[in-house]
């Protein structure tokens, strides 16, 4: 039976912008990030930690999003797919995703791409088994991952030459 | 015409997809972003039994929990709604389908009771609260036993059975006689699975008192089959319903039979006063209760043969089980018959086809839909029979394809296959993965005890259905043809729109809709609006509308064109008046002044906004034998189908027949058991290619999720209707770790059925699974073991190779050699 649950008062900076809120202990952080923040190009797809729809980067890292209480996140920068972008210039890991037909319905794609930037941003000159390796925890249903592994090597020579 | 209509500067093209740049941002609008004011959230209350009775439901402690607005049960829902429509003739449409449990459930996770409270936590409190006994019930798990009638699902129909129907051409029985062999096959069985879409199903209803009418936004992905079975048993007319779909997060199928559903959330709104309910589909809900992909079993197959290999008659039994409720079925149970014989040139067949209710989830058209079932079975039988025979299994296929010089060529059952030229595909096939070479290696590898096939999977991906076949399951069905309606117009400062009922989840349908109309006008598509996603308050759905069945590019593409050239000829007209010149001194194009129509004569011109200026705002300047023009043109667009003949279960099923060929390397472990690709090509066939960015990826997607089924992903339940893979965890979808680098090729046969020679694709006829099949097949038939199921992972394998199941396996084949 559910009583009065009190809210935990966190910090957190998103894409940038710092936020102060009062959450219920039991709220995951893609929650806070759709619901409070209205952050909606963060997905859910399977509610177990399998399919990296929710990923985020948190303080630099590929986080799960569903599977972190937003208090968890108190004190960190979070980066999610609206932060992607500068001065409405696609970053170069959107554009590559664009340019490769990475895409299809779209829905597995901003944690993609997100786990690419934490990929890029250690290896600029990722293997076909490590460009692997580092979206396993993504499921996408409707590309065959052939495309994104094109959108991916296109980003890392972009990332690379800049 | 003017010689500008002759020219195609962007169908063909890779264009890069319109859709592209809000899903790039993270501002796609799926329909779980959507708020509403005064939203309520709904929960669901599931059965955690395969098969019981319902005892009793107490909502009391649930409805006294303070944010909770009502609940609802299905003995209080069943009294205001009628049952669903059931496509079924009796027994089968005598089946009571509500969308709540009313007196017993029969399938885990059936939805026995719903919540809806203020936030989503507190539906998920209260949903718990809601207390259920339940009576267990003998479960009937699998489709052969189920026919056997002894616990039955359905009362009221009396039997599990819910069609039979004998398909039968030629003479099969004098081929067989007359046959030099006949390869006998007891058993084999094509598994159950769901591609699973990333975004599971979402439900936005409202019914509006002010109005009376109930609003939806949803990712259902066939609107106007919803609508229509939704109006029936909500008792409203049909106009009452509104239906909004938007960006949708894949379907492939599964997403179309959400009705029940949805018929949950507006009774919802209902009793809560009117307030909008959302209900968001968890991951588990998905994998026990959405829709699976139908399983089938394939009984006491003969298969004649001529002394030269060439298959003369197959003869088989075919029970097909659709879960607790049939829903879309028993469509699937003619849906096959589009490829009754698949590749192949056989005219002699019987095909005795049963479907039953089991106590497991509903099925849904999952891609591939039917068909896949009956090509994975001819591709079996054409590789056991190859075996059998001594024939290579290149060399087998090549005996038996459909020769290129037949086509058009009608089938036994008089299906039309519009074009095709499968030998070269073969060809193509064999030189991308280089077969030679692959042969010798698998030769040196065998030397060394390592165990790898080679495997070809031919396929077909039939598209634009003829609704007609539904009156051979049910000659009272109304249903026949085919249609998708367009609109095209210039809006009042001359944008040009377009409106297409489809509700694309990642087609790019956006993109190619520009394109075909781009080239109409002979400008850039960047100029073209196209409104995707569907909605019933556009006026351009017909009963066919929504994405399904691989048709698009010749139903939607066409209705488009359809569309764009009446509001083309509408400009010419007015133009000619306006530039005082013939129509055929016109022509289309780009100007200063952005898109005109110019007279080549003078050099005069009239730009987009001139010609929509005269008919939307200055219309006092319209001469008055123009006051039909509207600049604002629908368009629908009627397959050329008749109805079949439903006793002879002949006729033209499907307009058009694209077509895929694979071939897999593969080798098994020794030691672990674990089947890995070494190398892959995909070869595809669909006609004139509108965009080949997108054929490409939909060929890439389909190949995946072929694999993932053939090796990965099957929906286990256990002996008491337990499912076991109702987790992403436990069902493991393919992954970037496990799919291997696709080779792709391409060869075109236009088709002569469509306008633009397009065939309809992106299914994909599920190839990987009788490709990958045929390599595990082609490395165990040494060992004497036989592949007679669709699904194998390391540990079928392990107990094909290592377990007593070998015994069995032998058994399973068996030749009488007449010569």
């Amino acid at each position: 039976m559910p009583e009065t649950i009190e809210k935990v008062a966190i910090r957190l900076k998103v894409n940038g912008k710092p936020h102060s809120l009062q959450v219920e202990p039991r709220k995951l952080l893609v929650e806070l990030l759709r619901e409070d923040l209205d952050l909606t190009g963060t997905h859910v797809g399977c509610d177990t930690t399998y399919c990296g729809a929710c990923t985020v980067l948190m303080n630099g890292a590929a986080v799960k999003s569903c599977t972190m209480f937003a208090v968890q996140a108190d004190g960190a920068e979070i980066l999610t797919v609206e932060g992607l972008e500068k001065d409405g210039k696609l970053h170069p890991i959107q554009a590559a995703f664009g340019d490769s037909y990475g895409l299809q319905c779209g829905y597995c794609t901003p944690g993609l791409m997100l786990s690419t930037a934490q990929l890029l941003a250690n290896n600029q000159q990722p293997s076909d088994a490590q460009i692997r390796k580092a979206i396993a925890g993504n499921t996408c249903r409707c590309t065959g991952y052939q495309n994104i592994f094109k959108a991916i090597q296109r980003a890392a020579q972009t990332v690379k030459g800049a | 015409m003017g010689p500008e209509a002759a020219k195609k500067n962007w169908v063909g093209k890779p264009l890069p997809r319109k859709e592209e740049d809000r899903l790039l941002r993270g501002r796609g609008k799926f329909a779980d972003d959507i708020k509403l004011r005064e939203m309520l959230y709904l929960r669901f209350v599931r059965s955690p039994y395969a098969h019981a009775k319902i005892v009793s439901v107490d909502v009391s402690a649930a409805e006294a929990l303070p944010g909770v607005v009502a609940t609802l049960t299905g003995a209080e829902l069943a009294p205001q709604v009628q049952p669903f429509i059931e496509i079924a003739p009796d027994p089968g449409g005598k089946i009571k389908d509500y969308a709540l449990a009313v007196s017993k459930v029969r399938y885990q996770g059936e939805p026995v009771a719903a919540v809806v409270a203020e936030s989503p936590s507190l539906a998920d409190d209260a949903a718990e609260l809601i207390q259920v006994e339940y009576e267990a019930l003998d479960p009937v798990i699998d489709g052969e036993e189920a026919l056997k009638d002894a616990s039955i699902l359905h009362e009221e129909a009396g039997t599990n059975r819910v069609w039979r129907g004998v398909f039968e051409y030629g003479d099969a029985d004098k081929a067989l006689k007359e046959a030099a062999y006949v390869v006998n096959i007891d058993r084999m069985h094509f598994h159950r699975f769901s591609s699973t879409p990333l975004e599971n199903n979402v439900v936005i209803a409202q019914w509006d008192p002010k109005d009376e009418r109930i609003y939806y936004q949803c990712n259902n992905s066939f609107p106007s089959f919803a609508i229509q079975f939704l109006a029936a048993h909500l008792q409203v007319h049909i106009d009452r319903i509104r239906v909004q779909t938007s960006d949708i997060g894949g379907s492939f199928g599964i997403k179309i039979t959400t009705y029940p559903q949805m018929a949950v959330c507006a009774m919802a709104s209902k009793k809560a006063g009117g307030r909008p309910v959302k209900w968001v589909e968890t991951r588990s809900e998905h994998m026990t209760s959405s829709a699976h992909g139908n399983e089938r079993t394939f009984r006491d197959t003969r298969v004649a043969l001529d002394k030269n290999g060439v298959i003369t008659a197959i003869v088989s039994r075919h029970i097909d089980d659709c879960g607790a409720y049939p829903r879309y079925e028993p469509l699937g149970c003619v849906i096959w018959s589009q490829v009754f014989p698949g590749v192949y040139r056989f005219k002699n067949a019987r095909i005795d086809f049963s479907q039953a209710v089991t106590n497991k989830c509903p099925v849904g058209p999952n891609r591939g839909y039917s068909r896949m079932q009956h090509l994975w079975f001819l591709e079996r039988v054409v590789d056991i029979c190859a075996h059998e025979l001594g024939i290579p299994p290149d060399e087998m296929r090549l005996r038996n394809y459909i020769r290129p010089e037949e086509f058009p060529y009608t089938t036994p059952n008089g299906c039309v296959y519009d074009s095709g030229d499968y030998p070269k595909m073969l060809q193509v096939a064999k030189g991308l993965i280089g077969w030679d070479d692959w042969k010798k290696k698998q030769a040196e590898a065998r030397k060394q005890g390592r165990v790898i096939g080679i495997g070809i999977g031919t396929t077909l991906d039939s598209g634009t259905n003829n609704f007609g076949q539904s009156q051979i399951v049910n000659p009272g069905a109304p249903f026949s043809g085919n249609s998708q309606g367009a609109n095209c117009k210039l809006d009042i400062y001359g944008e040009v729109v377009v409106a297409v009922g489809s509700c694309p989840q990642g087609q790019g349908h956006e993109t190619t809709a520009a394109q075909v109309v781009a080239d109409v006008l002979n400008i850039h598509p960047d100029l073209i609006t196209v409104r995707t996603g569907f909605d019933t308050e556009r006026n351009v759905h017909t009963g066919f509308s929504g994405t399904y069945a691989s048709q698009f590019a010749v139903s939607g593409l066409s209705a488009v064109h359809g569309a764009a050239q009446k509001l083309k000829a509408e400009m010419k007209r007015l133009a000619s008046s306006v530039l005082n010149t013939k129509e055929d001194d016109l022509e289309f194009g780009a100007g200063a002044q952005g898109p005109e129509v110019r007279a080549r004569s003078t050099g005069k011109s009239i730009n987009y906004w001139g010609l929509a200026n005269i008919v939307n705002v200055n219309s006092a300047v319209l001469p008055v034998e123009m006051h039909d023009v509207t600049l604002n043109c629908r368009y629908i667009w009627r397959a050329p189908f008749k109805v079949p003949d439903t006793v002879k279960k002949y006729g033209s099923l499907t307009l058009t027949y694209a077509s895929q060929l694979h071939i897999a390397v593969l080798e098994i472990d020794r030691e672990t058991f674990i089947p890995r690709i070494l190398d892959y090509v995909a070869v595809d066939d669909c006609g004139t290619v509108i965009n080949p960015g997108i054929v490409e990826g939909q060929v890439y997607g389909a190949t995946a999720h072929g694999i993932g089924a053939a090796l990965m992903e099957t929906c286990v339940y256990d002996a008491v209707g337990n499912m076991l893979t109702s987790t992403f965890s436990d069902y493991t979808p393919i992954t970037a770790m496990n799919m291997p680098k696709v080779k792709y090729g391409h060869t075109e046969t236009p088709s002569p059925h469509s306008y633009s020679g397009a065939k309809g694709m992106g299914e994909g006829g599920a190839a990987p699974i009788h490709t990958v099949s045929a390599a595990l097949q082609d490395a165990l038939f040494a060992d004497g073991i036989f592949i007679d199921d669709s699904f194998n992972n390391a540990d079928s394998l392990f107990r094909a190779m290592v377990g007593k199941e070998i015994s069995q396996a032998k058994q399973l084949v068996r030749v009488e050699r007449r010569t």
